[in-house]
């Protein structure tokens, strides 16, 4: 077995029997599972729960106009005062005392209406019972002004436009978000892969230094082959960590909906799976029987296969850079405490991809912001994706740009990973130096 | 015999910091050589450059007549003075790891281990963590690694710390026993003498510069001051003889002990003759002592750094 292959073989053993690994790897899947169950048990307690409200009406106004929402609902009290009220409504454990005076008319009846609780009222109570009042009160003036309850039910219309391409094809509202979430889903997995494995690939050259094997080790391997082994060792360990969680975290979630029978739109986004585009669906208002078949249509013109390549390809590159910084600043420091001032620029880029795609490139995904980002090395293993599922060429990424974008990684990642080599090539042997950019510029002239 | 390693005119430099300047070294085959010099001088430089772990700015090194070139690594152990070895691996496991990364198959290395585990009693380790290991045993399991690919050249920098006395001569007779079968040894350190026992050659390294090489008798032949320890058996005349012997020789710390009859003092020659005075004390005393000092490895260093006016 070749050198390379030696360390990339005993960078990833270490790695996967790592204990803490271990660990994280089986109960992650398990946390984040249960963590969606209990989210969604959660959520289906609060829905059964109703308050109700006691309701004194002593107007002749409103009375039909209580009726039961999906929070509250009313409990008329007759015939009573409203000291009575108030005792029977405590003893009686309802939410609250909606207590409507009698007036001459509807205006000054509401102004003096009051509701009792024992506590703060839930803002949902308050504002279901002021859209009761609201609508009365519109429907009041509008008859005021002359027109019918009749005209006012047809005058109470929403309004949607239509929207179509200009080949006559019927365009689909929330299309170009649901394909950025999917671009973003694979540019979010990279980000995470980034920051967790490049963390571990930092943290095994740190302690290959503070355990002084370092020097051992490269009077026998070129120190470019131990970093680029660590690397990949350590993200083939990563991948394997992935598939496991992603596996597991499926199954077990299918299983659990399956045991719970949780209705699974009712889900929505909080399913924890970014990368699934199922979610991504989920979270979107459902659309209506004839419109799903049309949104999968658009999901199955989505160039996956192109979407995939340009996943591995950002997602090689970009992890190759990030982690050989990562290296490096390993290599740098003499312990993880050291590593903060150095961390900090490396997550920014990362932490900006995110929030530009989220942000920018869901609303706009070709504008200049977008583009700039795809193409800056640093973010573009991230905006890009985002922008891809609307395929290359005409209405998607010009095709210059995806090949610039991706020649510009390139670029990028040879003269990083030179750079990284270099300073990791001194970094290791250097003991008890706190090390600043400057010194690190220094390093970088060492031959 | 082609020496296993020369350096001719090496430099070394790291930004405005010269470790290496202008070092020439010839380490013949088969011997233990000794590269001394305080702290900081540059040996551990000189050594990683020997290593390939680093470059020199200008200057060759041959290894065994050849430029050195990445095939030597696997003909070269290294012990380094900063070592250590993955502390949660297991190690049997880990000495198969470092044996591969110096080329062995996995076989080959895994006989060699254990053999050498046996040889030094600790077969029952195989098994373990390192972090389980004190220092010492630790050190055991660093020192079998090195020398497990039968390496031409080894390459020890402070060997022994870390060692208890009793391991510690183990290890040097372990070491005797490699140059008996015909490696060739480089050994560094700051605490001269402890290796004036082992070495036969030396080279002494000051302030980036090389300022004394060559066999180690030799230079310390060529350091000798003709300074003679004698001891007299004196009947009576003991002060008296003692000024005359002042009028005549360069004499100092001269200490008699009338209740032994015994006069010693240490004796200062113009040259290296000494047939003249020997035989003038012959005929004044009965000589119990006439040895003449030798430098040790020390003396040589300081003096010579002082001749160099620093």
């Amino acid at each position: 077995m070749s050198k390379l292959g030696l360390i990339i073989k005993r960078e990833y053993l270490a790695k996967v029997r790592n204990k803490s690994f271990v660990v994280m790897t089986f109960l992650s899947p398990i946390l984040m599972v249960g963590m969606v169950v209990l989210i969604a048990y959660l959520t289906k307690i609060n829905d059964s729960e109703k308050r109700i409200i006691a309701v004194v009406n002593q107007s002749a106004y409103l009375q039909d106009q209580l009726l039961p929402t999906a929070d509250i609902s009313f409990v008329i009290l007759d015939a009573i005062s409203l000291e009575n009220a108030k005792d029977s409504t405590l003893a009686m454990g309802y939410y609250g005392l909606l207590h409507i005076p009698p007036g001459p008319n509807l205006e000054t009846i509401a102004e003096r209406s009051y509701l009792f609780t024992k506590e703060n009222p839930v803002s949902y109570v308050l504002d279901d019972l002021e859209s009761i009042f609201e609508h009365r009160l519109r429907q009041e003036r509008l008859q005021n002004l002359g027109v019918s309850a009749r005209d006012y039910a047809t005058v109470a219309q929403n309004f949607e436009i239509k929207i179509s391409t200009f080949d006559g094809e019927k365009n689909l509202k929330g299309i170009n978000e649901i394909k950025a979430f999917i671009g973003g889903g694979f540019g979010y997995l990279i980000m995470m892969f980034i920051i967790i494995y490049g963390g571990f690939v930092m943290r095994s050259v740190i302690e290959e230094k503070t355990s002084r094997i370092i020097e051992v080790i490269i009077s026998s391997v070129k120190p470019f082959q131990l970093m680029l082994g660590k690397i990949i060792g350590t993200s083939l360990a990563g991948v394997t960590q992935f598939a496991i969680w992603i596996f597991s975290a499926s199954l077990l979630l299918f299983l659990a909906l399956l045991l719970l029978d949780v209705d699974m739109t009712a889900l929505g986004g909080a399913s924890g799976i970014p990368q699934n585009s199922m979610t991504a669906m989920a979270s979107l208002p459902e659309p209506s029987g004839n419109d799903i078949q049309k949104y999968a249509d658009e999901l199955f013109k989505i160039p996956w296969f192109l979407l995939l390549f340009s996943f591995v390809v950002y997602f090689i590159l970009g992890y190759l850079i990030y982690s050989s910084i990562y290296a490096a600043i390993g290599a740098a420091v003499d312990n993880e405490t050291d590593t903060q001032q150095f961390i900090f620029p490396i997550i920014l880029p990362l932490m900006l991809a995110i929030y530009v795609g989220f942000f920018s490139v869901f609303s706009n995904p070709h504008g200049p912001i977008a583009v700039a980002f795809s193409l800056f090395p640093l973010t573009s293993p991230i905006v890009m994706l985002m922008r891809l599922p609307a395929g290359i060429g005409e209405g998607g990424v010009p095709l210059w740009q995806f090949i610039s974008s991706i020649l510009l990684l390139g670029l990028t990642f040879l003269a990083i990973v030179w750079f990284a080599a270099k300073i990791y090539r001194v970094g290791i042997l250097m003991y008890g130096k706190k090390p600043t950019y400057k010194e690190l510029y220094k390093w970088l002239k060492y031959s | 015999m082609t020496p296993i390693l020369v350096a001719e005119k090496v430099s070394k430099s790291f930004g405005d910091h010269t470790a290496l300047r202008d070092i020439s070294l010839e380490i013949p085959n088969n011997c233990i050589y000794g590269l001394l010099g305080p702290n900081g001088a540059g040996k551990t430089t000189l050594i990683r450059i020997i290593n390939q772990i680093t470059y020199p700015d200008t200057g060759q090194v041959f290894f065994n007549g050849e430029v050195l070139a990445p095939q030597h690594i696997a003909m070269i152990g290294y012990l380094p003075e900063e070592r250590g070895l993955y502390k949660s691996m297991k190690v049997g496991e880990q000495a198969l790891y470092l044996a591969q990364l110096k080329g062995l198959s996995k076989n080959d290395a895994r006989k060699k281990l254990k053999y050498w585990f046996e040889r030094l009693e600790i077969g029952d380790w195989w098994n373990k963590k390192i972090q389980e290991l004190s220092k010492g045993m630790a050190q055991k399991i660093q020192f079998i690694v090195t020398v497990l690919h039968e390496p031409r050249l080894l390459i020890f920098d402070e060997p022994f710390s870390g060692f208890d006395p009793i391991n510690a001569n183990k290890i040097k007779e372990e070491i005797l026993k490699l140059k008996k079968k015909g490696t060739s040894i480089i050994f560094s350190t700051h605490r001269m003498e402890s290796v004036e026992e082992l070495c036969e050659y030396i080279a002494l390294i000051h302030k980036s510069e090389k300022i004394l090489d060559g066999k180690l008798w030799d230079i310390k032949k060529a350091h000798k001051n003709n300074i003679f320890k004698v001891g007299l058996q004196v009947n009576g005349q003991g002060k008296g003889l003692l000024e005359e012997l002042e009028a005549r020789f360069q004499i100092s710390e001269s200490v008699f002990d009338p209740a032994e009859k015994q006069l010693d003092f240490t004796l200062k020659l113009p040259s290296g003759n000494t047939s003249q005075v020997l035989s003038h004390l012959a005929e004044r005393a009965n000589l119990t002592r006439f040895e003449e000092t030798i430098p040790s490895a020390n003396d040589i260093f300081i003096q010579t750094v002082k001749a160099k006016g620093e």
